[in-house]
Parts: C-alpha cells; sequence; structure tokens
C-alpha cells in the first residue's frame, strides 16, 4: 500500500503500522531500540542495587519512601498505559477522534504521575536527599530521574504527534508514528514496575 | 524533481546526503584521518620507548598520548572503518536500495563525527584524557583538568551514533533483502554485519550508562565510584567491560566476513562451510558477552567468577577454529589469485591465530596474573586488532575501492603497501611477547638500561616505521589512483560473486534499476554460471522511489557537540550551563522538525532510470 493514500474505515488495513515498508521499518527499528533501552535500564538496576544501602549517613530508603504517594504514581501510570491500548484500539479501527481523545486521556495521566514525581524529589531534596549525597542517593536519582525523563520526552512527543495531525486524521505515513509512540509509552510503564518494586517495595521491607 | 536534487555544491552534497555509498565515503574519510591521527601517536608512543631513560614524551603527556591512542584507534578509527565497508556494501549485497533509514544512517555518521572532533579538541584546550583508553574510574576521578570529560562527553555523542547505526543495519538486513535472498543464502559479510548490530545493540548501553555515571562523577557532584560517599570504583570495570568485550567482537566480526568474502573470489570457490560459518559467527557474538570479566581476573572477583570467565573465554575459541579451518579449506584446491587483498587475507590467518593462541594463555586466570598489565598483554590485542581487525580494513579497502570510487588501485603499490605493513606488523608487536614475559610493564613511559629491555623495544620501534611507511605508499596510491585511474566495471576483479559486483562501480544512486531475484548462495556467480549477462530481475522497470537529503542531521550533532561544551566548562563559567542548554535545545528542535515536517521522498522517473542505466553500459 501507498504511504500517501486517501483511506476510508472500509479500506484501512487491519496493522496500518506495518502495511507500508516505512511503517514495516519502524515498527521493528523501534522494537530493536526498546531491547537497547531494556539493557540501559538493566545497567541502571545493576547500579542502583549494589548502591542501595551506601547512605554516607545521609537518608535512607526506608526512611524516606511513602508508599501512598508512590503507590498513586503508580496507579496514575498503568492506567495510563491501559488508555493508550484504547488509542491504538482505536487507530486501527480509524476513528481518529477516540483515538485523539484516549491518547489526550494518556497524556494527562502521565502528567499526573510526572507531577508526583516531581513533587516527590522535592520532598527528598527538603529532607537532606540530594544528589551528591551519596552514593545512594547518586544511584537512586539517576534511575528513577532517567525514568522520569522517559515521561517527560514521551508526553512531548505524544502531544506533537497529536497536534500535529489534529487536522488532518489518520493515513499510514501518520500511524506508524502513533503506534511506535504508544509501544515507548507501554516500554516506560513495564520500567516502572521494575522500579516500583526493585527501588520501592524493596527500600521499604527488604 | 530528482533533477532539482542534483543541482548541489560537492560540500553541500556531503553535508546533507543520506546515500549510503556517499555516507560510505564520509566515514572513510573521517575514519581514515583519525587512523593517521591514532597512527602519529603510536609512532611517538615508540619514540619515546625506543631507549632507556628516553625524554622525548615524559610522564603526563605520555599518558595523553598513550590514551588518545587507544581510544581513537578503537572508537574513531576501526569502529568507522568498519561502517564504511558496511555503508559501501551490505545494502548492495542484499539487493536493497538504500539502507532502513536513510537519514539515521546520515545522523549515525553526524554523530560520530562531532564526537570525535570533540575528543580530539582536547589536545587544544588544556589536555588530552590520561587514564587509559579503559579510563578506570580509580584513576579517572582523579585526573586534574577536563581531559576525562572530553573522553565522557565525546565518546557519549560518538557512541549515540553507533547504536543508531547498529539498529539502521539489523532493521536494514531484516527488512529490505531482495525477493529469494533468504537468510541461508546472505553473504557472509552481511551476516558478519549483521550479527555485529545486534552485538552493539546489548553492548552500547552498558558504555551509555557508564560515561553518564562518570559525567556525573565528574561535573555533578555525583558518588557514583566515589568510595569516601559509598560508592564502588568496581561498578565501572563491569559497566566498561560489558561493553569493552563485546566490541572487541563487534570490530573482529566484520573483519571475518571481509576476509570470507576475500577468500572465495580470489579462490574461486564457494565459501567452505557456509552454514558452520553463520553458526560459527552467531556463537562468537552470543559468547562475546559471557566473557567480560577475564579482563578483571586481577580485581578481586574470587576464583569461582575468575573459573567461570576462564572457561567461556576459551570456548570462544572454538567457533573461532571452525572459521580459521573453513577459511583454508576454501583455499583448498581453489585456483587462487595472490591480489593485495587476497595477501592480507593469507596473512591474517598466521597473524590472528597467534593473538587467538595468546589470548588463550591470557584466559587461564592463574597464569593471567603474571601476564597482567604486561607488555605481553599489549602484544596479544595487537595481534587480534591489527592483525585481524586492520589487515581486514586494508583488504577491504583495496577490495572494494573500485566498487565505492570506479577505480582500481594501483597493485604494485598495493602489494609494497601490504609486505611494508606484514613486516612492520609482526617486528614491532612479536619481541613485545617476550617483553612482556621479560616484565615490562605496559602503560609506563620508560624503562632502565641494563635490564635486557633495550634490543626488544628498539626492534619494535623499527618495525613501528615500517607500517608507517606502509601508510604513506597507501596514501601515495590513493592520490595516483584518483588522478591517473582508468574507470573499471561493474565486476573489476573479473571474479565477483555477490550482488555489488553485478551493478557499475560506482553504483548509481538507486543500486539497482530492477530489483533482482536472488536463486541462491553466490547470486551472481549462479548467473554466471548460467551464462547470463546480468541478475534476473524481480520487478519490472519502473519509478523509483528515494529519500530526500536532509541537513538535520549534522546539525543535531551540532547541538550535542556545543551542548556538551557548555556542560564540561559549568563549574567554571556559570553562564556556560546556558550554552549547554542552548545546544540541547538546536538538537531538540531539530527532532521536533524531523518529526513534524511530512518527508515522503521524491522518485526517480523510469526515463531517467533508462538514461542513467545507458550511460553505464556505455
Amino acid at each position: 500500500m501507498h504511504v500517501e493514500e486517501k483511506l476510508t474505515a472500509e479500506t484501512f488495513p487491519a496493522s496500518p503500522e506495518k502495511a507500508t515498508l516505512e511503517g514495516k521499518n519502524k515498527f521493528l527499528g523501534f522494537w530493536l531500540f526498546l531491547g537497547g533501552e531494556t539493557v540501559l535500564f538493566a545497567s541502571l538496576f545493576a547500579t542502583y542495587l549494589a548502591l542501595r544501602d551506601k547512605t554516607a549517613g545521609g537518608p535512607s530508603a526506608d526512611e524516606l519512601f511513602k508508599m501512598p504517594l508512590v503507590f498513586v504514581a503508580t496507579m496514575l501510570l498503568l492506567t495510563s498505559s491501559l488508555t493508550s491500548v484504547y488509542a491504538i484500539y482505536h487507530m486501527k479501527n480509524f476513528d481518529f477522534k477516540k483515538m485523539q481523545l484516549w491518547f489526550g486521556i494518556t497524556l494527562l495521566l502521565g502528567a499526573g504521575f510526572l507531577g508526583l514525581e516531581i513533587y516527590e524529589f522535592n520532598e527528598y531534596v527538603h529532607e537532606g536527599h540530594v544528589f551528591t549525597k551519596s552514593a545512594f542517593a547518586s544511584a537512586f536519582y539517576t534511575l528513577v530521574g532517567t525514568h522520569g525523563g522517559h515521561v517527560a520526552f514521551g508526553l512531548l512527543w505524544i502531544s506533537t504527534l497529536m497536534i500535529r495531525n489534529a487536522k488532518r486524521g489518520l493515513n499510514l505515513y501518520n500511524a506508524p508514528k502513533f503506534y511506535v509512540a504508544s509501544l515507548y509509552w507501554h516500554f516506560i510503564d513495564v520500567v516502572w514496575v521494575f522500579i516500583f518494586t526493585v527501588v520501592y517495595l524493596m527500600g521499604m521491607v527488604g | 524533481m530528482s533533477t532539482v536534487a542534483r543541482k548541489k555544491s560537492l560540500i553541500w552534497d556531503y553535508l546533507t546526503t543520506v546515500d549510503h555509498k556517499k555516507i560510505a565515503i564520509l566515514y572513510l574519510i573521517a575514519g581514515g584521518l583519525f587512523f593517521l591521527v591514532g597512527g602519529l601517536e603510536a609512532l611517538f608512543i615508540r619514540i619515546q620507548l625506543a631507549k632507556p631513560n628516553n625524554d622525548f614524551l615524559v610522564g603526563g603527556l605520555y599518558n595523553e598520548v598513550l590514551t588518545m591512542h587507544g581510544t581513537t584507534m578503537i572508537f574513531l578509527a576501526a569502529m568507522p572503518l568498519v561502517f564504511a565497508m558496511m555503508n559501501a556494501v551490505v545494502p548492495i549485497q542484499i539487493g536493497a536500495r538504500d539502507v532502513a533509514f536513510p537519514f539515521l544512517n546520515a545522523l549515525g555518521f553526524w554523530l560520530f563525527f562531532f564526537g570525535g572532533v570533540f575528543l580530539n579538541c582536547s589536545w587544544f584546550l588544556g589536555g588530552a584524557p590520561d587514564a587509559g583508553w579503559t579510563s578506570y574510574a580509580s584513576l579517572s576521578l582523579e585526573s586534574p583538568g577536563h581531559g576525562i570529560d572530553f573522553y565522557v562527553l565525546g565518546l557519549q555523542i560518538s557512541g549515540i551514533g553507533t547504536l543508531i547505526g547498529g539498529i539502521n543495519f539489523l532493521v536494514t538486513i531484516i527488512n529490505m533483502r531482495a525477493p529469494g535472498m533468504t537468510y541461508m543464502r546472505m553473504p557472509m559479510f552481511t551476516w558478519a554485519t549483521f550479527v555485529t548490530s545486534a552485538l552493539i545493540l546489548f553492548a552500547f548501553p552498558p558504555l551509555t550508562v557508564g560515561l553518564v555515571l562518570m559525567m556525573m562523577d565528574r561535573l555533578f557532584g555525583g558518588n557514583f565510584f566515589n568510595a569516601a560517599a559509598g560508592g564502588n570504583t568496581i561498578i565501572w570495570e563491569h559497566l566498561f567491560w560489558i561493553f569493552g568485550h563485546p566490541e572487541v567482537y563487534i570490530l573482529v566480526l566484520p573483519a571475518f566476513g571481509i576476509f570470507s568474502e576475500i577468500f572465495a573470489t580470489f579462490s574461486r570457490k564457494r565459501l567452505f562451510g557456509y552454514s558452520s560459518m553463520v553458526f560459527a559467527t552467531v556463537l562468537i557474538g552470543f559468547l562475546g558477552f559471557m566473557v567480560w570479566a577475564h579482563h578483571m581476573f586481577t580485581t578481586g572477583l574470587g576464583p569461582i567468577a575468575n573459573a567461570i570467565f576462564a572457561v567461556a573465554t576459551m570456548a570462544i575459541a572454538v567457533p573461532t577454529g571452525i572459521k580459521i579451518f573453513n577459511w583454508l579449506f576454501t583455499m583448498w584446491g581453489g585456483s587462487i589469485k595472490f591480489t593485495t587483498p587476497m595477501m592480507y587475507a593469507v596473512a591474517f590467518i598466521p597473524s590472528f591465530v597467534m593473538g587467538g593462541v595468546t589470548g588463550v594463555m591470557n584466559a587461564a586466570a592463574a597464569a593471567d596474573y603474571q601476564y597482567h598489565d604486561s607488555y605481553f598483554v599489549v602484544a596479544h590485542f595487537h595481534y587480534v586488532i591489527v592483525g585481524g581487525v586492520v589487515f581486514a580494513l586494508l583488504a577491504g579497502a583495496h577490495y572494494w575501492w573500485p566498487k565505492m570510487f570506479g577505480k582500481m588501485l594501483n597493485e604494485t603499490l598495493g602489494k609494497i603497501t601490504f609486505w611494508l605493513f606484514f613486516i612492520g606488523f609482526h617486528l614491532t608487536f612479536f619481541i613485545q611477547h617476550f617483553l612482556g614475559l621479560m616484565g615490562m610493564p605496559r602503560r609506563i613511559f620508560t624503562y632502565l638500561p641494563g635490564q635486557g629491555l633495550e634490543t626488544g623495544n628498539f626492534i619494535s620501534t623499527v618495525g613501528a616505521f615500517f607500517m608507517a611507511a606502509a601508510t604513506i605508499i597507501l596514501l601515495i596510491n590513493v592520490v595516483i589512483t584518483s588522478v591517473k585511474g582508468e574507470k573499471v566495471s561493474a565486476d573489476p576483479w573479473g571474479d565477483g560473486r555477490t550482488l555489488e559486483w553485478a551493478v557499475a562501480s560506482p553504483p548509481p544512486e538507486y543500486n539497482f534499476a530492477q530489483t533482482p531475484l536472488v536463486r541462491g548462495l553466490d547470486a551472481l556467480w549462479i548467473e554466471k554460471m548460467e551464462g547470463k549477462k546480468g541478475l534476473t530481475p524481480a520487478e519490472p522497470l519502473g519509478d523509483i522511489h528515494m529519500p530526500n537529503s536532509s541537513i538535520l542531521p549534522f546539525v543535531i550533532s551540532l547541538g550535542l557537540f556545543i551542548a556538551a561544551f557548555g556542560f564540561m566548562y559549568h563549574a567554571k563559567y556559570s553562564w556556560s550551563l546556558f550554552v549547554g542548554i542552548g545546544g540541547l535545545l538546536i538538537t531538540f528542535i531539530c527532532m521536533f522538525l524531523r518529526s513534524v515536517v511530512d518527508d515522503h521522498g521524491f522518485h526517480i522517473h523510469k526515463e531517467e532510470v533508462l538514461e542513467t542505466e545507458k550511460g553505464v553500459k556505455a
């Protein structure tokens, strides 16, 4: 199929993200990129695990972390992953408006998560848990902050796509772009599940 | 539209090109220049060590030259030259018109280039990095000045470029193969590129993280490696070698691929044991991730860890041995032509095997306590990297030069280069095994007289000058060829087996007027054996879709280059932080533009294709 073809709900392919060669390349290339990202986060996790109790007299994990805040943030991000699934469901059905709606909700939830994280970091800094305090602090802020940076980038990316395509609707040129953005969003979500477990749960119990 | 695209100045054309063949030339030129810089640094090292108590390069300056020699040769010479070969050949070998992501291909080059330039700016801005190419945190955190910061930020930028290149080639090889080009019909160099790219994908992120941590420690008050605040310097060693060991295979697997092509072509025989070659390549790639701690035997990981990593390391000798025997059997009974590339290939086998043997010696953890940090190790890895990778790059350059530039390098000069380089290489490094066993430590700027080290070091220095002479003759050859050389046909060696020898030299920008139908391994050879002139087309002649060129990859990379300067000096000048943020903004704005401005490429019309093809035939 050709990229610039005008399509209707009937002619829109079942997997628009892979209907063109460009789309197929984007799809595969992005999966591979996520493979590299996995190794990147794995390295950060390994570093964190090695340094998590090296507090050098600063506050430790179980003194800092507050479950309610982290729990709410986790719920926001997990839900945003679900809403991005709805968005892609509507994309595949060629329902542009509903796709935009659900991506919009995804953005709001993601922004909520990011807001909570910024609030959390701010609290920690006031409790003396600053980046330069200890090896634990450096490892914590680098791991969680890299994730937070990914969330911020994802928010900018998805909103750029939504605004850019607001007037022209779906086609085979932008469908792969929306699709890989949603893949990215899921990846961020999966990484957070590990952060929640390794950093927060193990920090409070382990 | 395409005619408009063609009327551009040469410089602007190369700044904006997304054509894999032109990007290959950019990689070749940039990588070649850095190779000369790294080579000069090597000569300086050898001059300093030519006699005991020499004062040519003393102390700190020697450390800088030594560090930059290693870093430059690995990251800025060998890597880009490997990418030059991949870009020049792989898309054509699989019957594709370009790589999967032409824009990213250009971005990968410019990131590497600016990263390399940034790193070398250190010479003029207060001193180069001086903690060795491995830049162990225990040394580098204590290094004064900005040398290590240049290392950290420069490698970060060029590393991102390499990662992008790796993903690009993976997708290209998976998605862009011509009809009939199954995985088990892919030329060996394409297979090597494929496995190498997978290695890049999984090996570079740990380096990225290691460099980020070191950047945090050095520039932003982090404590990852600072034992006083609970940090652990061994983390750097692990992260660096989890990258660093696969990196060795990232370099040497393409070298194996190049030699596999050359052995088959000039033995005029199918590569012996093709499927076992594929298997061995994949296995080496896999095992390459399992052995990083053999660089850390003396760190104190304990006997269990050392034993496991020792055994895993020795296991790599098995698939490598398979390859060696397959190359020998490819030559066995073949009708061999001793061209310049073939001479490098034949010389590679004993040279590389020697590096392999000392590799197994180093892998014996208990014995490694003796070899560690001595010239024995220096001799070992130069036998592997020069005897394997540099020989392959020189062979590949001679082999594919006519394909890239349409002119054949002079064979006589080529052979003189080969002999000088071959003799010089063994003269330089063979004796270093013994210097090491006699107790000469690596990375030390001098030695004392009367310890039996004088003769060995002098011989080694003489050898280095042989290699320098070889390089000069190669450069003369390049100049003579580009001035006087005659235009060559599609298959100038006459024995080409793979698809790149079916298209004109240099190939037209669309590579294939019609996508070929591949009917087996050595696709062109099959057609030749059936008496056909060209390839069997898989599609009718039609308009060809091409990607648009773009200046954005250049500007994105320039943005990071500026940002790196800004962040490096932020502690000294407060305004410098804004330079850093400004640089990042340039990069992000360009990425934003790339996202929102549609780029559908353009079409070369059928009539134009026909005209070009006629011009090629005439």
